[in-house]
């Protein structure tokens, strides 16, 4: 282990080093570019020794690794925003295909208007694909999630997305303990046992037109409808409620850190509030909180790790037992709410009268400051609705000023 | 379901997409006397075997075309260089209105 100062982008790049891609694809876009050119650096150098296909749109980059990874390669890809929703048709595809696909997403701001600065709205966007979609809080789990995405990809036949915030992530220099190659290779041996078969001597049509209901195909094999496959690869999902944190301990056992499976805490064990967000902002929550605590306000932090699947029981589990959940959403499902809000809200549902009151709130859109200061007046604000005997508001949009020239009032 | 079951997979085999032949509106009838094998006595032209997008026309003198599974596309006639191939409709053939 070497402890070393990289970007986010370089620990993502790293991470695919160690994992021994063998074909890379990607198409240049802000925040995520520098990932690829490390790698296809490497791939120049012979440092690693990996195909690295150039391509013309972000479409054909996750092409490229659906047809790589359908051969059995191990593959990587890497991108941002709109080059996300680019790629969609395949983003579903891969998910489809059961293909063990592993893509950073250094998330960034979707267009219209133009913005390259940080929030959440893109891969939040495709959460419901069929992808396991992991955030990361810092370089180093960055590094660590990635290299655990293989792991579980290829456990599951489902592709991972690792995110990590844009900029506050991809371009921020930290110290990172780098894994040593043996380290590597002993917790993610060479890919094995992918469920397509590929063999010109046993030909199939892979991803065949499949309708609605099962049936016998010429052979007199029973095939299964799409509909039965979807829930298979929900079933696949559900699976990975346990394999992630099987994942995670067995990085623990190689390598030295857990990152907590599918949810982490802070300050949590008797807190009657909770703050609640995935990504880089739960650091700055982690900051609110002590704030909070000074002022006699029990707060503590659900850090989301796992967001697809959400991991309904832990955070039912979790929040239980505290009477506010305040909801930190980089992104936003217009005329509803903040996505993590929903889904939180949908998870305690089952605890009745006894559950948390869960208020939302919109911070950091388009790369807008959000300070631990701004994040503390948040929930104190929250506590007040709730002993004012507010039960459920809209989303509290932080720094928010509409005072500003073009504004509406 | 076996594990080669959590995607969608299937193998060649005459029939795979069902019978396919019940979709059809006209069938192709080929005249021999008209078909250039045939004709030339010599393993010879079988462009309809070619172009046939569903595999259902066996190579030979003249050509068989199995209508359990021919959809009545007509490409077989569009691609004929002696016209040998024509369309009748499927009415003619089974007596019921189409």
């Amino acid at each position: 282990m070497t402890v070393t100062v990289l970007t986010g982008n370089d620990a993502a790049a790293t991470a695919a080093k160690l994992a021994r891609v063998q074909v890379v694809a990607a198409y240049p876009i802000t925040p995520q570019s520098p990932v690829v050119e490390a790698l296809s650096e490497w791939v120049s150098s012979g440092e690693l020794a990996a195909e690295f296909v150039n391509v013309e749109s972000e479409h054909s980059a996750l092409t490229v690794c659906i047809t790589a990874s359908t051969v059995g390669a191990r593959v990587f890809t890497a991108t941002s925003a709109n080059g996300l929703a680019y790629m969609t048709e395949q983003v579903w595809w891969a998910a489809g295909a059961r293909l063990p696909i592993v893509m950073c997403i250094a998330n960034r701001a979707m267009a219209a208007p133009w913005n390259v600065l940080n929030d959440q709205q893109d891969s939040m966007s495709v959460r419901d694909a069929g992808w396991v979609q992991l955030y990361c809080r810092d370089n180093q789990e960055i590094l660590d999630t990635t290299l655990q995405a293989w792991r579980i990809a290829e456990r599951l036949n489902v592709p991972v997305m690792v995110c990590y915030d844009g900029f506050l992530l991809s371009h921020t220099m930290m110290p990172v303990d780098v894994p040593t190659a043996e380290q590597a290779d002993a917790f993610l041996p060479p890919r094995t046992d992918p469920l397509q078969v590929v063999d010109p001597a046993d030909p199939r049509n892979i991803g065949p037109v499949t309708l609605a209901d099962p049936r016998k195909d010429a052979g007199g094999v029973v095939r299964p409808g799409y509909m039965e496959l979807r829930h298979l690869h929900h079933r696949a999902l559900l699976e990975a409620l346990d394999v992630i944190p099987e994942v995670d301990a067995e990085y623990g056992a190689t390598v030295g850190r857990t990152w907590g499976g599918l949810t982490w805490e802070y300050r949590l064990e008797d807190a009657e509030v909770a703050l609640v967000a995935a990504g880089s902002l739960t650091t700055q929550l982690t900051l609110a909180v002590d704030a909070l605590r000074e002022d006699g306000v029990k707060a503590g932090v659900l850090g989301i790790r796992c967001y697809r699947p959400f991991p309904v029981a832990a955070v039912r589990e979790r929040l239980g037992g505290t009477r506010l959940a305040v909801v930190f959403d980089k992104a936003l499902s217009y005329g509803v709410e903040g996505p993590i809000a929903s889904d939180v809200k949908a998870a305690l549902q089952p605890l009745g009268a006894g559950a948390p009151a869960v208020f939302g709130t919109i911070s950091g859109l388009g790369g807008r400051d959000v300070s631990p200061d701004d994040l503390a007046a948040a929930v104190r604000r929250a506590v007040a609705d709730l002993d004012a005997g507010v039960t459920d508001r809209e989303p509290d949009w932080i720094n928010l000023n509409l005072e500003a020239e073009g504004g509406t009032r | 379901m076996n594990e080669s079951h959590q995607i969608a997979m299937s193998v060649p085999g005459i029939g795979e997409a069902g019978r396919t032949g019940d979709w059809r509106h006209e069938y192709p009838v080929i005249t021999a006397e008209a078909c250039l094998p045939v004709k030339s006595g010599r393993d010879s032209c079988q462009i309809c075997w070619a172009h046939c997008p569903d595999n259902c026309i066996t190579r030979g003198a003249p050509p068989i075309i199995d209508l359990y599974y021919c959809k009545g596309c007509g490409i077989c006639v569009e691609v004929c260089p002696t016209h040998a191939i024509v369309m009748h409709p499927e009415a003619d053939r089974t007596g019921e209105g189409s």
